[in-house]
């Protein structure tokens, strides 16, 4: 095969259309008859709603109709199904509460939707919204995970707000090794609760057709075809061939658009009871309370090691927040994306995860860019780094001892890693970071009146999910293939339709290099098509890092059908053997002899079929795949984060951070980058600015930008970067992701530095200038 | 953002006789604050009178010993005002701190001291350089224009002209920012009048600006960082927020200050 | 109740009867259809709905529409050459992969322009801090600010 595109810094195809403004978001989208839904939110956190009335607001100008839950309900609209089921340690299957789409006689989080407003306008659907009067009885409410479990009961059939006990590991090997440990490691920290911030808020826009009873759905999703099966099957009771649903030019989604939000279920119903399309685009404040939150964990982990800082067991006791209701995959974040992945590059021969997950009054929480595997990251290069500490060796030299070096490898958390290279990463990292010059670096700060810290962090993540009858077995209520098609026109130019969505991941680019690299074609021959499900055959989206691993896999397994079936018909063009036939750079040739046709002229004679074998072949030349992945992919890598400390504010800088990463082979290095950079950004905002914030009432404190902090420029320095490749062994490309390594990784580096450069064991995140200060004033 | 009636007067007398008559009316300067707090519903005046095109309101005039500077000027216009740069470099410095680039283009003085947001930039300023708020009913002095939480002096329908500030012979402004809003979290303004004349202006620790005249005092005495660098200030009646506790705003002050010294001794 | 408003919309006079408390950028994106402003939030911070007023970036989403009465207002839209080539400014985010998602970025461009009218060649520092105004998720601001230094210095040149 041809390699000249695969590695190759193509500029994307996207960029043009983004850069002049014609892009096309949700929100662009205007309708013919366009009306406009606002939704009436609970400013409580917990309470009976008494009653609900609608008049005056049926009665403002520009309003075409109120509905509240009592109407959904009388239409049996379904409550939001959730993905994962998790089974306990007792053998039952977690707590499952109705999920309703508008308030059912409660609210349980501030900002839950109680009714919903459609009207001629944005301005009018909001004036009338505030003319709903709701008649709440507050009820005791509890935001915290800590108090989750002795407050009272949020839904009926969780009293103890308890949804499960999941554990994984075996407890008593890890307590039999714990007691022989010559040093254990204890660490105890709150992995803070994100927000997660796309720039663009969510958005949908319902319309209903009379003339065919078909609905179609503008959304701003990760996943059009898992929304609409979602709504379809479990929510709105819909033919599913009677819904379309389109997920235009997305702005960002970092998880917090995989989901089926209630008010993509409301605007769709209500756009099929009023005949007009109903559109409704979160503001920032909606979006802070009702987007899907992540992380929020409160966990005790312990290492043990022995004299000589081999690693023995571990054991983490993890209690998650899941908010108010099960998100579409909150059960599974906490668990099968968390407690699998302890093991992280060592050979810790066994490891206990407990994990409780309860409900409390805030907005559920769910998968947010790395789910799962930055909060396991962090227990696991916390704790190294810290028992290093400890035991006075050097961090790294602590790593290097116990990494794994063999593959494949089997954790003790379920998971087999079939390749990487952990030495090779952390080598360049400690290169590139001149980890060697750091004590000279250390002095000159002090000398400006500043704390110096190095922090490592070596991380492990599983990427693409797979397979679907493993994830089944675990739980899942889906597949977690991915599908792809190859439509080659009769003049030789390429469509290709994926399952997998971009929004910024730059897929109309990587895919098609990957396209024409295998097609032996230009990349303007090439188009890549996502985000309809009108126009894609099936597709899981977006999520996970697996898109190029995955749906990049299945759109190579559709091209080679393509070949196959291309040598075909040159064989009969060229009165060749099938077998002779040999395809590269865009021609099929007899092998040994000059006769070829190009891959046009074959495309050709598929579609024109006048010289063409009809009785062993079908005209056209259109392919399609699905893949399910054999296994996971692990891409894994180190990075060093230096960090300077104002000793009298608290105020910490990153001077310097090291990325160096393993994801297998890499299609475009320039687009990898920018998921690199993108990650690290979000893992450092999580480490130094972004922490979601309730009071003890359940009120969200954090809920503008005001409030909570995403990183700005002036927050970050310019990353460096380097890259390290052992293919992944079971995907033709050899590829593993990238999307989310870099917001797994930067937390731990970035608390490992501060707290060396504090020298105290642990400082809360987010590390603001405040609670820097007060950890150097504890210390 | 809820529904009002909107004015353009051509000149502050017509814009006075507007508010005169509209008792839920508001003046709109360059609306970085007014139309947020709109948007978000939070204000809903009946009536916005916009200043934008009232030509006598914007402007810097430099005499010797005072800067005045019009309602409606820009914080970009102050950042880069060649004039104030030469008189007050300090005040120049501080108005290109104030939100960001965009907000600069069309935030204004008159605007900013007319809402006096308790972390607002200007009202350190206006304390520490002793200006003096001029409008149309009257000139009122810094030390008595500020009266509270988002509380001012000034009266129903009455308008800043402008604002007139005392040139210091050094000089400095220090902000520690809010990492969200961008606002002070602390920020204290500096300035040296020479002859034992040093004022202290500190904005965003308590709930409307003031002046810290304890360091005020050490500094009259002794115009260097180690003067302040010991003064415990006390958190009582400070700011209590998710960014800063009280203790925390506390001990700002004073890192600030130092640090406005030392700036200004440059 | 409506009110009339006129400005110039990129080099276009345009007029239309709006609610007074139409905000700029609804004007630009509702009445003019010009959706390549953004709205990104509720607070002034994001800057996704940056545009030129009389050759200054502002916060559409800060002023109402009436404010912009008679002014000269610049969007993403009028930034490249009328036969679709890039302006330099664009081209350079183009080449530096200083954008993801899209939906920033002709907030960023269109402030990056005005800064860079004043700063000819300017440091990783002065780009930094003129963000201050302007949020990204996507990129990390690594590639946009590699961006903005070459897009200005290509600037400078065609000058």
């Amino acid at each position: 095969m041809t390699t000249s595109l695969i590695g190759a810094r193509v500029p994307r195809k996207e960029d043009y259309r983004f850069l002049t403004g014609a892009g096309q978001y949700t929100d662009d989208v205007a309708l013919a008859g366009q009306t406009y839904a606002a939704f009436v939110r609970s400013p409580h956190a917990h309470a009976n709603i008494r009653r609900v009335s609608t008049d005056k607001a049926k009665r403002a100008p520009g309003v075409i109709a109120v509905y509240t839950g009592a109407d959904l309900a009388a239409a049996k609209v379904g409550g939001l199904p959730c993905g994962w089921l998790i089974t306990d340690v007792k053998g039952q299957p977690m707590k499952e509460p109705p999920y309703p789409v508008l308030a059912q006689g409660k609210v349980r989080h501030v900002g839950e939707r109680v009714a919903v407003v459609v009207a001629e306008s944005a301005a009018q659907a909001r004036d009338a919204a505030e003319l709903v009067e709701v008649d709440y009885q507050p009820l005791p409410a509890v935001a915290s995970a800590a108090k989750a479990r002795s407050s009272g009961a949020i839904h009926e059939i969780a009293p103890d707000n308890v949804c499960y006990v999941w554990a994984l590991g075996d407890k008593s090997a890890v307590d039999a090794a714990f007691a022989k440990a010559a040093h254990v490691t204890k660490l105890e920290f709150v992995n803070n609760r994100l927000i997660p911030n796309a720039i663009e808020p969510r958005a949908v826009n319902a319309v209903y057709s009379r003339a065919d009873d078909s609905t179609t759905l503008y959304v701003a999703s990760q996943n059009p075809h898992v929304e609409r099966l979602l709504m379809t099957a479990f929510v709105l009771g819909l033919p599913e061939n009677k819904v379309r649903v389109v997920a235009p030019d997305v702005g960002g989604g970092f998880g917090s658009k995989i989901y089926l939000y209630a008010e993509d279920v409301a605007c769709t119903w209500a756009a099929r009871q009023l005949a007009r399309p109903v559109k409704w685009t979160a503001d920032r404040s909606e979006a802070f309370l009702s987007d899907a939150h992540g992380r929020d964990h409160l966990t005790v982990a312990e290492l043990a090691l022995d004299k000589d800082g081999k690693f023995l067991a571990m054991r983490v006791r993890t209690t998650a927040n899941l908010g108010a209701y099960l998100s579409t995959f909150a059960s599974c974040i906490p668990t099968i994306l968390y407690a699998t992945l302890l093991a992280g590059q060592y050979t810790t021969p066994v490891i206990y995860c407990e994990v409780t997950a309860v409900f409390t009054n805030t907005t559920p929480v769910d998968a947010y860019r790395g789910a799962g595997r930055p909060e396991a990251t962090y227990v696991v290069e916390r704790l190294v780094e810290t028992a290093a500490r400890e035991m006075k060796v050097e961090p790294a030299e602590l790593r290097r001892k116990n990494f794994i070096r063999q593959f494949p490898y089997q954790t003790p958390v379920a998971l087999c890693y079939d390749t990487g290279n952990y030495e090779a990463t952390l080598e360049a990292a400690m290169k590139i970071a001149d980890v060697a010059g750091f004590k000279d670096r250390r002095e000159q700060s002090l000398r400006r009146g500043k704390l110096r810290g190095l922090g490592y962090a070596c991380y492990i993540e599983a990427c693409g999910i797979a397979p679907s009858n493993v994830a089944g077995s675990l739980g899942a209520r889906a597949g977690l293939y991915e599908a792809g098609e190859v439509r080659v026109h009769p003049t030789g130019t390429v469509t290709v339709f994926t399952g997998s969505h971009a929004h910024g991941q730059g897929h109309e680019t990587t895919f098609a290099q990957v396209v024409a690299d295998r097609l032996g074609l230009g990349m303007e021959q090439v188009d890549i098509v996502h985000g309809d499900t009108s126009k894609i055959l099936f597709g899981m989206g977006t999520y996970g890092s697996r898109s190029i691993a995955v749906g990049g896999t299945a759109i190579v397994k559709a091209l080679d059908k393509v070949i196959a079936k291309g040598k075909k018909i040159a064989a009969h063009l060229l009165e060749a053997s099938e077998g002779d036939i040999e395809y590269d750079k865009g021609v099929f040739k007899v092998a040994g002899t000059d006769k070829k046709k190009t891959f046009g002229e074959v495309a050709f004679a598929a579609y024109v079929p006048h010289n063409y074998p009809l009785d062993k072949l079908e005209p056209g030349l259109n392919e399609n795949a699905f893949y399910d992945p054999t296994n996971f992919t692990f891409p894994a890598g180190s990075y060093v984060c230096e960090v300077e400390v104002d000793r009298e504010t608290g105020a910490t800088q990153i001077v310097g951070f090291t990325a160096v990463d393993d994801f297998g082979r890499v299609i475009n290095p320039m687009i990898v980058e920018g998921q690199v950079h993108g990650g690290l950004a979000q893992g450092i905002g999580q480490a130094l600015t972004e922490g979601c914030a309730y009071d003890d009432t359940g009120q969200l404190i954090t809920g503008s930008l005001a409030d909570y902090c995403i990183p700005r420029a002036n927050d970050l320095p310019l990353f460096k970067l380097d890259m390290r490749e052992t293919p992944c062994t079971h995907n033709p490309l050899g590829v593993k992701g990238c999307g989310e390594a870099g917001a797994i990784g930067a937390p731990a580096a970035v608390m490992n530095a501060i707290t060396d450069a504090l020298g105290v064991k642990d400082v809360p995140m987010p590390a603001t200038a405040q609670n820097v200060w007060r950890a150097m004033h504890r210390a | 953002m809820h529904a009002f009636q909107y004015h353009r007067p051509t000149s502050s007398k017509e814009a006075i006789g507007l508010a005169g008559q509209k008792a839920e009316g508001r003046y709109l300067a360059g609306g970085q604050s007014l139309v947020q707090a709109m948007k978000l519903r939070l204000s809903s005046p009946s009536d916005l009178i916009d200043l934008g095109t009232i030509k006598e309101l914007a402007g810097v005039k430099v005499s010797g010993s005072a800067v005045e500077i019009g309602a409606m000027t820009r914080h970009a216009e102050v950042a880069a005002s060649a004039e104030v740069k030469r008189a007050i470099p300090s005040l120049a410095a501080m108005a290109g701190m104030i939100g960001d680039r965009q907000v600069r283009h069309m935030g204004t003085i008159g605007g900013s001291l007319a809402n006096n947001d308790p972390a607002a930039d200007y009202p350190a300023a206006v304390l520490a350089l002793n200006a003096t708020v001029t409008t149309n009913k009257r000139k009122i002095g810094a030390d008595q224009y500020f009266k509270g939480l988002y509380e001012t002096a000034l009266e129903p329908s009455e308008l800043i002209t402008a604002v007139s500030f005392q040139v210091p012979k050094r000089g400095a402004y220090m902000k520690f920012k809010n990492p969200a809003s961008r606002f002070a979290l602390v920020g204290v303004f500096v300035a040296d009048f020479g002859s034992g004349n040093v004022r202290v202006g500190v904005t965003g620790a308590g709930p409307s600006a003031f002046r810290q005249t304890e360091m005020e005092k050490a500094l009259s005495a002794k115009f260097a960082p180690e003067a302040v660098a010991a003064i415990k200030v006390k958190p009582d009646g400070l700011n209590n927020d998710l960014h800063a506790s009280p203790e925390y705003r506390a001990h700002l002050i004073t890192v600030m200050c130092k640090r406005a010294v030392e700036q200004a001794l440059k | 109740m409506s009110v009339r408003v006129s400005m110039k919309v990129n080099g276009k006079p345009v007029s239309a009867d709006i609610e007074e408390r139409t905000l700029l950028v609804s004007f630009i994106r509702e009445n003019l259809r010009l959706t390549g402003t953004h709205v990104g939030c509720d607070t002034a911070q994001c800057g996704a709905c940056t545009v030129h007023l009389n050759g200054k970036a502002i916060k559409s989403c800060s002023i109402v529409a009436m404010q912009a009465e008679g002014a000269d207002i610049l969007t993403i839209e009028a930034v490249a050459h009328p036969d679709g080539t890039l302006h330099p400014m664009q081209a350079a985010f183009k080449e530096n992969h200083g954008l993801q998602c899209g939906f920033c970025t002709p907030g960023m461009v269109m402030n990056a322009l005005d800064f860079a009218s004043s700063h000819p060649n300017p440091s990783e520092q002065e780009v930094r801090e003129s963000l201050e105004g302007n949020l990204c998720r996507c990129t990390g601001y690594h590639n946009i600010v590699k961006s903005i230094m070459a897009g200005a210095r290509a600037m400078a040149a065609a000058k």
